[in-house]
């Protein structure tokens, strides 16, 4: 048995070989069973050989979904012909072989699903045990969302304390913080265990606990800044302090707000047909109406308007128009993202947070958090370390540059929002601040003059037409191919996109809606180029008189 | 007795790590081995003991002096062949053994609690009298102390392990002589893994590095989970060490220019502060504050590469204790046909005076065993004929039984490794191991602590303030809240890292093998193990993975007979080689069956 004193080994082809027919010989009894199965399952029966036949089968592919439905077919049946005794002895005999076979594929859904299926059935269950397989499971990898699942019904089911749960998260995040189902699960667990007022129960945590969760949290990302899992944490724990339930514009949600946007004028309700600015939009924060001709008579008096419950309108004196806003405040609308109450708890958070930037300079998530810590604390006071911050990120994270690109727009229309509220004019200005992006042009509605000048506009969007008090648009030097926001906009006269990349006349098109559009500026568009460009907008925009090409 | 077959290929006198992995390398692939040792253990000061095994081990260190007349074997040898006698006794790799009792002979029903000591022979018999009237002293200060220790002891329901009680549970202590970690990703876990050897033992994790800091024991975090977990550390500490950690995995300019220069330095100027600097120079590094930055960054590294692997420290430990590895390769040996012989010891090497080459040895029964290759252990080779550092190097090493960990936690049963930096000017560094009862290395309810450094003077000079300070003995003050020592051993042992490599006053085919050494590693030995190997065969490959039983196979009667035929012809005792081939084959069949249980076992 030796040659030269060594011990002979099969060779790898001879191995090979036993392995090739092993599993031919394996392959033979799986079809043979897999067909007698479908077989009596056709035929209706629910015997114990089925469920010996299904068990063989399952226990070498535990993903066979047919079969497992199959399973269940025959233990419904069988719970109806045995007692209670025996009905429970073939459960748990059903969880062991489930065990062995998340063995098998420990993220087998059929596996998981059953387990579940059964838990539920079993007379007498027993729930402890249920939880330390998911224990086990867990500590082998602590991602499986299956065993997640499973372990949450479980929970439920058994009644596990909260406070248990959370020290469950604990165990989990102290062995390895990243991991999304440890910190969502606490997420959920905390305002249940200490919330910020015992009634009426609310989806925000007192601030005892809130402090210590920004500790643990700290923890982790000081450790290792570039998990994201904690920061994502960090930023649901920034949200956790103040009631964010306040919906001062539920008018603006109703889809058909004919039914039920009411209009009284005068005490006198009246008959109106409500639109949105643009026919794209169902939704809309925006709804006009044109009031039957003839209500209103005199427009040298002061008409009360009421509009539903929700929006008192007044008429000045003098005036065709009416438009509404409701009191919300800007802080409420724009900063919904982070809100603790105590701005002095920011502080300390936006310190702690630069600190760690110091050590670590280049990293996106600490660069991102605060900058949203400083739009919380302080907008306008902030905004140029908020654009240095956004120029860093760009370049440490340039994957994702547009979505900063656009992040940075919205806090640069925010805060020039603030400061036009502020001032009290209808003139919106915001050039030469690298906006990519146009939003909270709801907020615009009342602004007769708005400069976008040298940005890097693509578009400019149907929310454009919101802005029903238009009059001057200005917007040259951007990137624009598109106008489809320039809707129906009853006063806008005077359009300058001078340097953009409008390429063919149908592009212009929106305009047409225009009706007392005057003054139009195209320098240095491509569609300058097309040949009878005159006579061509001259016919699509008869009202034009004065055109620079 | 055993009748050898006349022509091995390979011989080893005495076993240590080295010998036993070298051993199973030869005989993996194919070499005849022949391993003795005059011991009546396996594994020589590798060894482990039970707890009685270690006292008569003790003992025997006390008697074995008396020193055997070299015999005459004159009459074995033939023309042109000369004899290197070899040394019998090993006392002179073990000295200054020292052993206190510091509990109870009896149970506590016993009036007066005994203050047993055993006298050391060691110093008895070198007679140093300075010893013996410290040791006096101790006596007369632990009957001061103890009717107060009693009276604490009443207090507790807790009731102190007695002497009688050791003795007893005995059999579950796993006592090694040496006090080593195995390295996650180090030689010897590589080699267990790549050879299969791994399949004969079980392992724990360390788990958990402490450090002794400002009189008080601290857990070093080390992994990522343990730096989020640590309550010692500020955020911003936690982040310049995680920084570091990283940051030192590749080796930088930055880094380059502190060679020569100390990694203490290095490690000031990166602003670390004291914590950190502690923690990163002696418990990840294990490095003095004058070890080089490259030697510093090395040693970092290593540790770094270990964690993670199988836990949250970069250790393993054999459970059992390490005396378990020898005897892992020694059991791989034997399955590919290595024979052991214990209790019987090589007198002399014959050696061939025109080619000085070593033709046989002889046995202290004055046999003569042609062999080809002769491995041996430092301790037998007299001191003219191998090459060591001069002075010779000494390990210092105690080993204490307390009744609790000197960091208790939820947990009773942690494994940990534990550095402490020197305790005062010129005192060593001391590396500490404790181990839990799941370990299997110790009776439940106690711990047991090894104690290592580089000896400055004997064992007990350089380890027993370290022990008086963090333990509670007799001569400790205002240390209610340590651990008691129950018992303790200190004793000296040659550091094996003093022998040289090359140069030796031996004949060509004779390989010399160190002893223990005083690294938290097995480097030395495997590499050791690996280049006496590639000296006799270039060619082989070390130790390549054992076969699956399954792939071994055993119709050989038809196909190997021819071959094992024309063998016969070739060999003068070709029926007793036979009768061998069958012996070997019967074991290596049970070794199947074995196997094959164990499989199914690991298969449940």
């Amino acid at each position: 048995f030796r040659q030269h004193g060594r011990v002979k080994i099969k060779s790898t082809a001879q191995q090979e070989e036993e392995k090739r027919k092993e599993r031919e010989k394996k392959l033979k009894i799986y079809v043979a069973a897999r067909d007698a199965c479908f077989s009596k399952r056709k035929e209706g029966i629910w015997d114990d050989e089925a469920l010996q036949l299904t068990q063989q089968l399952l226990s070498s592919n535990p993903d066979f979904a047919t079969l497992w439905n199959y399973r269940r077919e025959i233990l419904m049946h069988l719970e109806t012909v045995k007692d209670e005794d025996e009905v429970q002895k073939i459960y748990e005999a059903e969880l062991s072989f489930l065990e062995s076979c998340l063995k098998v594929n420990p993220k087998s859904y059929g596996s998981w699903h059953h387990r579940g299926w059964v838990s539920a059935r079993l007379p007498r269950p027993d729930w402890a045990r249920e939880l330390s397989l998911c224990d086990r499971c867990l500590s082998l990898d602590d991602r499986n969302f299956h065993c997640w699942d499973y372990r949450r019904m479980v929970v439920k089911m058994s009644g596990v304390p909260v406070d248990q749960e959370l020290g469950f998260t604990d165990r989990l995040i102290g062995s390895n913080f990243s991991n999304y189902s440890s910190w969502h699960y606490r997420s959920t667990l905390l305002p249940l265990l200490h919330p910020e007022s015992p009634e009426p129960p609310s989806p925000c945590l007192c601030e005892e606990q809130l402090l210590k969760e920004y500790e643990l949290v700290q923890n982790a990302f000081f450790t290792d800044p570039n998990d994201q899992s904690a920061w994502f944490y960090y930023r649901w724990l920034l949200g956790r302090g103040m009631s964010i339930c306040n919906c001062l514009n539920v008018q603006i949600c109703m889809k058909i707000p004919s039914v039920g946007l009411l209009l009284v004028l005068d005490g006198q309700p009246q008959r109106v047909e409500w639109r949105s600015v643009h026919p794209r939009f169902k939704h809309s924060p925006v709804w006009i109406c044109d009031l039957p001709p003839g209500t209103i008579s005199d427009i040298t008096n002061e008409h009360n308007l009421t509009a539903s419950l929700l929006c008192d309108l007044l008429t000045s004196k003098g005036r065709t128009e009416s438009w509404c806003r409701d009191s919300a405040t800007d802080q409420e609308l724009f900063r919904s993202e982070l809100s603790v109450e105590k701005t002095s708890v920011l502080q300390s958070e936006l310190q702690s947070c630069n600190q760690l930037q110091e050590l670590e300079p280049l990293n996106k998530w600490c660069l991102l958090t605060i900058i949203l810590l400083m739009r919380a604390l302080d907008p306008l006071g902030y905004e140029k370390e908020t654009l240095a911050h956004f120029q860093t990120l760009k370049e440490v994270d340039s994957m994702r540059s547009a979505y900063y690109g656009d992040l940075c727009s919205k806090f640069m229309i925010e805060n020039t929002i603030l400061k036009m509220e502020y001032a009290e004019v209808r003139v919106f200005s915001i050039s030469d601040k690298n906006l990519t992006t146009l939003c909270h042009l709801d907020q615009l509605l009342l602004v007769t003059h708005i400069n976008l000048s040298s940005n890097q506009l693509q578009q400019l969007p149907p929310q454009f037409a919101m802005l029903q008090c238009l009059e001057v648009l200005e917007a040259d030097n951007n990137s624009i191919e598109n106008l489809e926001g320039v809707y129906h906009l009853p006063k806008l006269e005077e359009v300058l996109l001078k340097n953009n990349k409008i390429s063919t006349l149908a592009d212009l098109q929106p305009l047409a809606s225009c009706p007392k559009l005057k003054r139009l500026d195209l320098r240095g568009n491509p569609v300058t180029q097309t040949a009878n460009i005159e006579s061509e907008l001259a016919e699509l925009l008869p009202s034009v008189t004065d055109l620079l090409l | 007795m055993l009748t050898l077959a006349p022509l091995i290929h390979c011989l080893y006198a005495a076993e240590s790590l080295t010998e036993s992995v070298a051993a199973a390398a030869f005989s993996r692939v194919g070499q005849r081995v022949l391993h003795v040792d005059r011991r009546s253990y396996y594994a020589g000061n590798w060894a482990s003991f039970t707890f009685s095994g270690l006292l008569t081990w003790i003992q025997q260190h006390h008697v074995t002096l008396l020193i055997k007349e070299a015999q005459d074997w004159s009459s074995l040898l033939e023309e042109g062949e000369e004899l290197i006698h070899l040394s019998h006794s090993d006392c002179a790799s073990i000295r200054n053994l020292q052993v206190f009792c510091f509990t109870s002979e009896e149970d506590e029903e016993e009036e007066a609690p005994n203050t047993t000591e055993e006298e050391t022979g060691g110093t008895k018999e070198t007679g140093e009298e300075e010893e013996e009237v410290r040791e006096e002293e101790e006596v007369r200060e632990e009957e001061q102390t103890t009717p107060s220790a009693a009276l604490r002891q009443s207090e507790p329901t807790k009731k102190k392990i007695s002497y009688a009680q050791l003795l007893k549970e005995g059999r579950r202590f796993n006592i090694d002589l040496v006090s080593k970690l195995m390295y996650s990703r180090g030689s010897l876990v590589d080699l267990l893994i790549k050879s299969n050897v791994s399949r004969y033992a079980e392992f724990k994790n360390v788990t958990r590095i402490l450090t002794y800091r400002d009189r008080q024991v601290e857990q070093v975090p080390c992994s990522r989970a343990d730096v989020f977990a640590s309550r010692q550390l500020s955020v911003v500490e936690k982040r310049k060490l995680m920084r570091f950690l990283t940051s030192c995995v590749e080796e930088t300019e930055e880094q380059r220019a502190y060679n020569g220069r100390p990694y203490l330095e290095f490690l000031r100027d990166r602003q670390l502060g004291d914590n950190l600097q502690h923690f990163l120079l002696h418990s990840i590094a294990m490095v003095t504050e004058d070890t080089p930055t490259e030697e510093g960054l090395a040693s970092t590294r290593h540790f770094l590469r270990c964690l993670g692997r199988y836990g949250n420290t970069p250790f393993l430990f054999p459970v059992y204790g390490l005396g378990e590895i020898p005897q892992c390769f020694c059991r791989m040996c034997a399955v590919f046909g290595g024979i052991y012989c214990l209790r019987h010891s090589v007198d002399g090497v014959v050696v061939d005076r025109d080619s000085n080459r070593c033709k046989a040895v002889i046995d202290s029964r004055g046999q003569r065993i042609t062999c080809s290759h002769f491995v041996v252990e430092e301790g037998y080779v007299a001191a003219d004929r191998k090459r060591v550092a001069t002075p010779t190097r000494f390990l210092s090493r105690a080993v204490l039984i307390t009744d609790g960990s000197i960091l208790p936690s939820d947990s009773d049963q942690q494994v940990s490794m534990v550095t402490v930096p020197p305790i005062a000017a010129g005192c060593p560094a001391v590396k500490m191991v404790e181990l839990c009862s799941s370990t299997m290395t110790c009776m439940p309810g106690t711990y047991l602590v090894h104690l290592t450094c580089q000896s400055v003077g004997s064992a007990y000079e350089d380890l027993s303030p370290v022990v008086t300070r963090m333990f509670r003995t007799p001569e400790s003050h205002d240390q209610e809240t340590c651990p008691s020592v129950l018992w303790c051993l200190y004793f000296n042992m040659t550091d094996g890292s003093g022998l040289e490599a090359e140069g030796h006053n031996l004949p060509s085919n004779v390989y010399v093998c160190s002893g223990p050494d005083g690294d938290l590693g097995h480097e030395l030995a495997i590499r050791q193990a690996e280049s006496i190997f590639q000296k006799i065969l270039p060619e082989e490959d070390f130790c390549p993975p054992a076969p699956n039983p399954e792939d071994i196979i055993y119709d050989g009667d038809n196909t190997s007979s021819s071959a094992g035929g024309e063998e016969e012809k070739e060999e003068n005792d070709g029926v007793a080689e036979e009768e061998k081939q069958e012996e070997e084959k019967e074991m290596l069949e049970e070794e199947k069956e074995m196997l094959e249980e164990e499989k199914e076992i690991t298969d449940m």
